[in-house]
């Protein structure tokens, strides 16, 4: 059988790649390869050898341009040494090969801002939904809970309920380019995750359990097919008890939260990619 | 011609900025405005098809689903006032550099030269209907309709007041009037104007020294170069010298010095740099009149304590490297070692809040990554003093209000951190009104790197002679010129704005990102940082390694044209390192910078020559022996003299009640949350927190350390803490440093930092000790320093503690000819160690009701210099004593404890003493408390024994300790004799009762009213 492999994505401000890679060695897959933009760029290394793509928390050119947005233009634009080919196809090749991408924080606002989430009616390269800073316009680090949909197709998620991770940006305000946009992503059940109350039951508005004033609390969403997924907080950061806050004064499973999305990615890769 | 993009949210998006904006005009000036909103503004001066133009605008510069933009047609409308603020030329624009980039990738093309992109961000700001009186009792305002109450003195206050800072930006003011005229802005490009010479050409100015002593002193005044008059007679007989001149003929100069060299010298030799005080002698005089010289505070206490402390460690000696590198080198376990450094960024702070702390925090990442063959970047620390920023009485012209430098400086630190990944875990806000002078930015960062690197020990580092000299990262500009010079002065009206710098953290990172590849492959053999000084000082204190170099200042990248060489050579601008390159390797390392982004040049070469050799286009502009650069100074002789101040006795107020007082204690900023800046901190990023700033029931309670797992797959912890107490120097800075050394090691100590590896750094933030005309008390000030000294060695020698770095900043005053204001003698002491198993680690909040309450440690009427006295208006004399041995016996005996799994929570005792930290750990933990004043254990004389002493004392080395009652006998018996005493117990009910000495209550009060006490002061901040 042939191996599971993840790549995670650095350079350029990317700041959570070694966590990422942890999470995804622990959630079981094989091999995991963290890959510096430019030895993309160069041609070294090719999407095309990975099932799993991992775009993760950072700083992404500083934000300069609103968060992501460089990034976003660089991929779209850079072409790989030697190919004759934009790094862009990379992308919608694996797209269209059915493999999964997971976008955490800076990873999310890439993937908003590169237009392959929502990915509606199969346009993965067209914008229609953002993250813009947060109500209280200053960045946040803080755990919040959050209610899943059980109804998602995210792959991710399955099993799951709710959890509990921590949200760190400035920038995590998601915003709709319109009522139907947000409409189809509430009746398809792309809004995976929304920030909650503590008992995980409804969304809310309320700050700080909605740290960013996201429309609906939502706080992650996947595309129609459930392998691309974008979420604000991060999963990376919760996998084992001593990362929760109050690890000292409650009993907590071994595992956090957060490692179940990387499980479920390697189980999905295992049963469908290899 | 330039064109301008401007990018607006749509009206129904949330302008959060405008809103902040809005909120700080009403708070802090007092003006009335119904609206705040942004636009962002592109001057865009590059040769571009209004196609690509337009595909700019609508692609990386604007976000299509919240966004609108224009391309030279003003977006603005709806507004009274409107202010547009921009950057002066020069000044690092990061927004800029980004779009532009953007803008080449879209094209395909590069810039060309002197092409660019410049940001500005314009505020439309709505005053409010009816022309309110914005300030009662001005009377006369003169507002006229439409321009919403608001006139244009407040708009001055409002863009010099808030928006901007005009020493590094500009701004314009238009009515929507004159705004309609004009047709709105006109693009303005901030280009830097070349002003070298008139050809155009670069130029080095010989400079004649042959000159009277009053003209030595105005050449180093107007020339920023912080020279003393006996200095710069060093440098003039240095010319003078026929072998010298000789030598000078040989290479085409002549027996003046050029502005290269005598600049070069200047940084050398500046306070900032060469630590003359520390490193001068002293004739110290202490209170009975007996006197002694000290050759060196630095060799004599500080390498002395390190020296003695390893050899008291014997094989257990865990030093690997201290005070030659950028940052000390401790082992962490057999395959990794850690790194440590803390650094100051006073004066820019003080000029620029924001440039100045994130210049503090980029430039001290670079300490660790610069220290032995590089480091990875695990956390920073910072530690902020400022004025009260709620200050309200009047401040001498040049100073900013501390409530800006607080904003800028928080700002600073947090874009800095979170954008470099790592991870901010430690800190404190400080506050005493006389940091308004200068206030103090302590940034530290740690690192860690594996013990070995390709078969070589990581922390040593060598260059060989014919070794390349590289630099990478960012490009040189005018920016920071003068910055390690005008530190060594007194902060004046005159300070010069070049210092300031901008940094950049993503050039910074893409160049780590580049670097620590490097170092695996080992394709350099010497790395350090550029900080102040600039190249003069990496490079020559390389030199200083080698012995001597040659090096063209030509090859050196420009931000843009007409810099001279002197400038080239001194500038401090940002995200550089300097390396030494073998010739075999530079192919590759070159390749590889490329391919990384990363800018990487060859400037010269390491030689055995002995000299400092600059060239500029090949022809020589500075032959400076090395052994002159960096021997050629004496010692300052520094007269020191100890006179125990007497402060007016505070008496301590008897009440049946002191609720109240604990509250205001609580709520005193020295004491209160500082919760919604660390929030702004990402203290988590890299996924190895243990122990966060806040921890407890709703993750808000205070925690003492940090710890943190560097290595994912392991549990092994660094732990993290820190102590500063600058009130009491008011009494005796040999108690103050004592203080804070055991404040830091009993923070580290309480999580459960292991005694066995834990070493010191010191950062000394002094108020200048030379006695001049201008430091009349300078004797004083220098004998505060020696006693400072003199604990620093007593405490850490008890203490097992080596210093491993530090740093010191000695002149933080601010002083206009008429107004001196000093600040009070500072030393931050931080502690890093390890936690075998991270998974022992202790908070301080409480964990469940029924558990006995212990007080480690005895407590004495020492409320001098306490916050208790200093809310009833005074500082007293009675200051904590440290008892080294019986406080390391008990930290000792509270670690096996730890280890052995017997402790629910720790809590230290410090500012505001048992009371504040009883009521912060039952509040953190959501469950009361009832305490027992009388079952304290008391030290001294009984007379002095009563209820708000022993409620507010801040004696030394206590802990507040919870323990569940079935394992309260083996806490009591592994505690034994250390002074160990129940005080009480942890309730259900969410109450804070504590009896006094006779039995009645003195304080009750429901956690909720002392959590907001707590909580409410610094919340909108």
């Amino acid at each position: 059988m042939a191996k599971t492999r993840a790549i995670v994505i650095t350079g350029n401000g990317t700041n959570c790649e070694n966590e990422a890679a942890h999470a995804c060695r622990l959630g079981g897959f094989d091999e995991v390869v963290i890959a510096h933009i430019a030895q993309i760029l160069s041609g070294e290394i090719r999407l095309d050898d990975f099932q799993f793509l991992n775009l993760t928390g950072g700083f992404l050119d500083g934000d300069d341009l609103g968060s992501a947005k460089a990034q976003a233009n660089r991929l779209k634009h850079a072409a790989v040494a030697g190919t004759g080919e934009k790094l862009v196809e990379q992308f919608t090749r694996f797209i269209g090969d059915g493999k999964l991408i997971l976008g955490v924080c800076n990873g999310f606002q890439l993937m908003a801002k590169m237009g392959m989430l929502p990915g509606l009616d199969g346009a993965y390269l067209t914008q229609s939904v953002t993250l813009t800073h947060n109500d209280c316009g200053r960045f946040q680090d803080r755990w919040c809970w959050l209610k899943v949909d059980p109804a998602s197709p995210s792959i991710y998620t399955r099993g799951l309920q709710a959890l509990y991770l921590p949200v760190r940006h400035g920038e995590g305000k998601f915003l709709c380019d319109s009522p139907d946009t947000l409409e189809r992503i509430q009746q398809e059940h792309l809004a995976v995750l929304a920030y909650s109350t503590p008992d995980c039951e409804s969304p809310t508005m309320e700050f700080p359990l909605n740290p960013n004033g996201s429309q609906d609390g939502i706080a992650g969403i996947c595309d129609p097919t459930g392998r691309l997924m974008g979420l604000m907080p991060h999963p990376e950061a919760f996998v084992h008890y001593t990362q929760h806050p109050r690890w000292t004064r409650e009993t907590l499973p071994e595992e956090g939260d957060g490692l179940i999305l990387f499980r479920n990615a390697a189980e999905y890769v295992r049963m469908n990619l290899c | 011609m330039a064109n301008r993009v401007e990018v607006a949210l749509k009206q129904s998006v949330r302008d959060a900025r405008g809103r902040r904006v809005k909120r700080e005009i009403e708070q802090f000036l007092h003006l009335p405005v119904a609206e705040v909103r942004t636009i962002d503004v592109y001057t865009v001066d590059a040769l571009l098809s209004w196609e690509e133009l337009d595909q700019a605008a609508a692609g990386p510069l604007c976000d299509p689903v919240i966004q609108e933009r224009s391309i030279d047609r003003p977006i603005a409308a709806d507004f009274d006032w409107i202010v547009e603020v921009g950057f002066r030329p020069g000044v690092t624009d990061n927004v800029g550099r980004t779009a532009r980039e953007a803008i080449e990738y879209l094209t395909g093309r590069q810039f060309q030269q002197g092409e660019a992109v410049y940001t500005a961000v314009q505020y439309l700001i709505t005053g409010t209907p009816s022309p309110l009186a914005g300030e009662a009792g001005t009377g006369q305002r003169q507002t006229v309709e439409g321009d919403g109450g608001l006139c244009r003195a407040d708009l001055e206050r409002i863009a010099t007041g808030l928006l901007c800072n005009t020493l590094i930006q500009r701004f314009t003011i238009l009515s929507t009037a004159e705004f309609a005229a004009q047709g709105g802005f006109p693009a303005v490009v901030p280009r830097v104007a070349e002003n070298a010479g008139a050809n155009g050409r670069s130029s080095v100015q010989e400079i004649d020294l042959e000159v009277s002593d009053e003209e030595l002193i105005r050449i180093s005044r107007e020339g920023v170069l912080a020279l003393t008059l006996e200095e710069m007679l060093i440098i003039q007989a240095h010319f003078r010298s026929d072998e010298v001149r000789a030598e000078r003929a040989k290479v085409g100069l002549g027996s003046s010095p050029t502005d290269v060299e005598l600049e070069c010298l200047a940084q050398t030799w500046s306070e900032h740099c060469k630590h003359k005080i520390f490193s001068g002698t002293v004739q110290y005089e202490d209170e009975q009149g007996n006197s002694r010289e000290i050759k060196s505070l630095f060799k004599s206490y500080i390498q002395q304590t390190t020296k003695d402390v390893r050899a008291k460690l014997g094989d257990r000696d865990f030093c690997l490297s201290v005070f030659k590198d950028n940052a000390g080198v401790i082992r962490f376990n057999d395959d990794w070692s850690l790194v440590f450094k803390v650094e100051t960024h006073n004066s820019p702070s003080a000029l620029d809040p924001y440039g100045g702390a994130l210049t503090g925090i980029v430039g001290v990442n670079r300490d660790p990554f610069g220290t032995g063959m590089g480091a990875r970047l695990i956390f920073n620390t910072d530690v902020f003093c400022f004025a009260d920023p709620f200050y309200a009485k009047p401040l001498p012209s040049r100073l900013l209000h501390p409530r800006r430098i607080y904003e800028g400086v928080v700002e600073g630190v947090e874009h800095g951190g979170n954008k470099s990944g790592i991870p901010t875990v430690n800190g404190s806000l400080v506050f005493d009104d006389r940091f308004c002078g200068k206030p103090l930015v302590f940034c530290g960062t740690a690192g860690i790197m594996p013990s070995r690197i390709n078969g070589a020990p990581s922390h040593d580092k060598s260059i060989l002679p014919g070794d390349l000299i590289v630099m990478t990262g960012g490009r040189i500009g005018k920016d920071g010129i003068h910055g390690a010079t005008f530190s060594s002065e007194e902060l004046n009206e005159n300070s010069p704005v070049t210092a300031v710098q901008i940094g950049d953290p993503i050039t910074q990172k893409r160049m780590f990102d580049f670097l620590i590849r490097a170092r695996d492959k080992g394709l350099y053999r010497f790395i350090t940082d550029n900080g102040a000084g600039g190249l003069s000082s990496s490079i020559g204190e390389m030199c200083g390694e080698v012995g001597g170099c040659r090096m063209d200042l030509a090859k050196a990248p420009l931000k843009y044209p007409g810099l001279n060489p002197w400038e080239i050579l001194i500038s401090e601008a940002q995200e550089r390192m300097s390396l030494a390159v073998p010739p075999e390797q530079i192919r590759e390392f070159l390749t590889m910078a490329k391919s990384f982004g990363v800018e990487a040049t060859v400037l010269g070469e390491f030689t055995d020559s002995g000299i400092f050799h600059m060239l500029y286009e090949e022809r020589t502009v500075a032959w400076l022996p090395v052994s002159f650069m960096h021997e050629g100074l004496p010692p300052l002789q520094l007269p020191a003299k100890w006179t125990p101040p007497k402060q007016e006795e505070v008496k301590v107020e008897v009440k049946d009640n002191y609720t109240d007082v604990l509250k205001s204690l609580l709520g005193a900023l020295n004491v209160c949350s500082k919760e919604s800046v660390v929030r702004r901190y990402d203290h988590e990023v890299q996924g190895g927190s243990v122990v966060k700033p806040f921890t407890g029931v709703t993750n808000d309670g205070p925690s003492d350390a940090a710890v943190v797992r560097p290595l994912l797959d392991s549990f092994e912890g660094v732990v993290v803490a820190h102590g500063i107490s600058p009130r009491y120097s008011d009494i005796d800075t040999y108690h103050m440093t004592a203080n804070a050394i055991d404040e830091a090691l009993r923070n580290y100590v309480a999580v459960g930092g292991s005694l066995e590896l834990v070493a010191g750094l010191d950062n000394f933030c002094w108020c200048d000790p030379v006695l001049s005309e201008k430091t009349p008390d300078g004797a004083y000030k220098m004998a505060q320093l020696v006693r400072a000294n003199e604990a620093l060695y007593d405490v850490c020698l008890a203490y097992n503690l080596p210093l491993v770095s530090g740093k010191d900043s000695m002149k933080n005053d601010f002083y206009d000819g008429g107004i001196k204001i000093s600040i009070p003698p500072t030393l931050l002491f931080s502690v890093i160690g390890k936690i075998e198993d991270a998974r022992k680690a202790v908070t301080m909040d409480v964990k469940r009701p029924g558990d006995i309450v212990y007080l480690l440690g005895t407590t004495a009427a020492e409320l001098g210099g306490s916050e208790y006295f200093a809310l009833l208006g005074g500082v007293g004399n009675g200051v904590p004593l440290v008892d080294t041995t019986a406080a390391y016996s008990r930290y000792q005996a509270y670690h096996r404890a730890l280890l052995a799994g017997v402790v629910a929570s720790c809590h230290d005792l410090s500012d505001g003493g048992l009371a504040v930290a009883a009521a912060e750990s039952a509040f953190a933990g959501g469950y009361g408390m009832t305490l027992d004043l009388a079952r304290l254990l008391w030290k001294g004389d009984l007379a002095a024994r009563n209820d708000a002493t022993l409620l507010f004392s801040e004696s030394a080395s206590r802990l507040l300790v919870t323990v569940s009652p079935d394992k309260s006998d083996e806490f009591e018996a592994i505690m034994a004799d250390t002074g160990c005493s129940a005080i009480g117990v942890v309730t259900l009910a969410a109450e804070l009762t504590i009896a006094g000495v006779n039995g009645a209550v003195v304080v009750t009060s429901g956690l909720a009213e002392l959590k907001e006490a707590w909580q409410a002061t610094l919340r909108e901040l």
